[in-house]
């Protein structure tokens, strides 16, 4: 039994870093999206909001594989050849990033008016009162639903396995099919392992949020 | 405070006010309201209000709740924009800038250029919660003022001072009672040495025994002189003690207006004899 489960680990290793990569790019792409859309839907300009409010609905309304298929299948016809990773990273990046658009809007119209007003009455200009006010105490209010997003990212990059990028996911059907008696068993190993970076995720997001929010409260 | 070191015309009123300074009648005043009118929506809640400050004055505002004393101090600090007519700064229009030789609506530049003579003090504090004490009022000075650290933190470490907050210069706003944290949103506004400072009900949201600390600091202040004041409030006995003038206003008008003897001693209008009556 433990000379199966230590046949395992090389692939499931392979698998564990590429599910680690997607994740934590396709993370990074995202927040900075979901930081710029949510910004350009308070702007002042209203093309601006327009754009943001158009990216936001259409982008949370597209199903993750179909834009999956899209970035990596259709867009080859039209020129753009993207590798697996890439078109892996855009379109979940683009797709939560349309949900974290919203959680970063809606934490930044949480902050009081009167840190606005205090800001505007001490002449801050109104991208200091931005940075240096209102959004350091927006960013405390995002922790917490950004944590769930990104654990949601990690569970939805399973979905790469489509395209064909040797995941996790990918690493287990493979897996299952060489040793078929031992399914139950490789799939609860898969399942530990993303629980594993789900914790681990919301043990950044807490330590993050307790760093932030130390001596404050 | 000795007021013969300061150049400023005698003064005819009562001796008990060292600080109260009347300007000559020439000098331009800090503040001027000319005719006007602020609505929301179709609801017009300042019918056309006139009012000069004198460089230096300290105006209370006083007046039943919800007739436009917030509006009128918050025009001021231009978070509201008045609807009609002109307030001018140091005799340049605040709302107002000149562009080829017209008047048109001022731009975000010429806002934030008239906005360093204002300071306010707000009901609720609003002091910056992710700031400890120290950093809330070197903050401005610093980005907006351009002054380096040490100068910053000098002239924060003087107002904090002045507030008797020396000693919590290392906290967090939360840690501070109610009385603590508007004394910080005092010092954190005279930091920038605005030539008039509203202060908008900046006791109501104390308790009690909270009260008397924030209006020992601002008789003080008011006492150093320069600075002009717009205090809008509900206690009697301050608006008495450290006014130069009173206003009453009731309904978006200004129905009575004079020194404090004179106003709470002999009110004139029966709105007022009811209002004053609720107070003793
Ligand atoms: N943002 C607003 N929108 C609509 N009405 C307002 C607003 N601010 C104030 N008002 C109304 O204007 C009037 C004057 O309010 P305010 O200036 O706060 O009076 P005061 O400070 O004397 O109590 C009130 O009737 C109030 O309801
Ligand atoms: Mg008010």
């Amino acid at each position: 039994m433990v000379s199966k489960w230590l046949e395992w680990l090389p692939l499931m290793w392979e698998g564990l870093l590429i599910t680690l990569q997607v994740t934590f790019l396709s993370a990074i792409v995202a927040l900075i999206i979901a930081g710029a859309a949510g910004l350009c839907r308070i702007s002042r300009l209203k093309w601006l909001r327009g754009l943001s409010y158009t990216y936001m609905l259409l982008f949370r309304g597209i199903s993750l594989l179909v834009l999956l298929f899209w970035v990596y299948f259709v867009l080859p016809f039209l020129g753009i050849e993207l590798s697996k990773m890439a078109a892996a990273v855009l379109a979940i990046g683009l797709n939560y990033g349309a949900f974290g658009a919203e959680i970063v809007r809606s934490s930044i119209l949480a902050v009081p008016k009167g840190q606005w007003e205090a800001a505007q009455a001490l002449n801050f200009t109104s991208a200091q009162r931005m940075i240096r006010v209102v959004f350091p105490q927006a960013l405390i209010r995002m922790l917490p639903p950004m944590n769930n997003l990104m654990i949601e990212l990690l569970k939805a990059t399973s979905l790469i396995y489509f395209i064909t990028l040797t995941d996790l996911t990918y690493q287990a059907m493979i897996l299952r099919s060489l040793y078929l008696p031992q399914t139950a068993q490789i799939f609860g190993l898969l399942l530990i392992l993303y629980f594993i970076i789900a914790s681990v995720i919301s043990l950044l997001a807490r330590l993050l949020e307790r760093k932030l929010t130390a001596g404050r409260m | 405070m000795d007021t013969a070191t300061k150049e400023e015309p005698a003064f005819t009123g009562s001796v008990s006010k060292p600080h109260q300074g009347k300007p000559a009648a020439s000098a331009v005043p800090v503040v001027s309201y000319r005719d006007v009118k602020k609505s929301y929506g179709d609801l017009e809640v300042l019918h056309g209000i006139d009012l000069d400050i004198a460089a230096g004055e300290k105006v209370a505002l006083i007046g039943p709740s919800g007739s436009g004393k917030t509006t009128l101090g918050r025009m001021l600090m231009t978070l509201e924009e008045p609807t009609s007519g002109v307030i001018e700064v140091e005799g340049e229009p605040l709302w107002q800038m000149e562009r080829n030789g017209k008047l048109v609506r001022a731009n975000e530049h010429h806002l934030h250029r008239m906005r360093s003579k204002i300071g306010m003090v707000f009901q609720h504090f609003n002091l910056f919660p992710h700031m400890k004490v120290l950093r809330n009022v070197t903050e401005a000075p610093r980005k907006v003022l351009g002054l380096d650290k040490e100068e910053a933190h000098d002239r924060a470490v003087e107002m904090l001072r002045k507030v008797g907050l020396e000693d919590k210069l290392d906290v967090y706003p939360s840690k501070l009672s109610g009385g603590q944290k508007q004394r910080v949103a005092i010092a954190r506004a005279l930091v920038m040495r605005p030539k008039i400072m509203v202060f908008d009900e900046v006791t109501s949201a104390l308790d009690p025994e909270l009260v008397g600390e924030v209006l020992a600091v601002i008789k003080e202040i008011a006492e150093e002189g320069e600075m002009a004041m717009m205090l809008i409030t509900h206690e009697m006995d301050f608006a008495r003690d450290v006014a130069d003038r009173v206003i009453f206003g009731a309904d978006g008008r200004i129905v009575e207006s004079g020194p404090p003897q004179e106003l709470f001693g002999q009110p004139k209008s029966d709105r007022l004899k009811s209002f004053l009556s609720r107070f003793v």
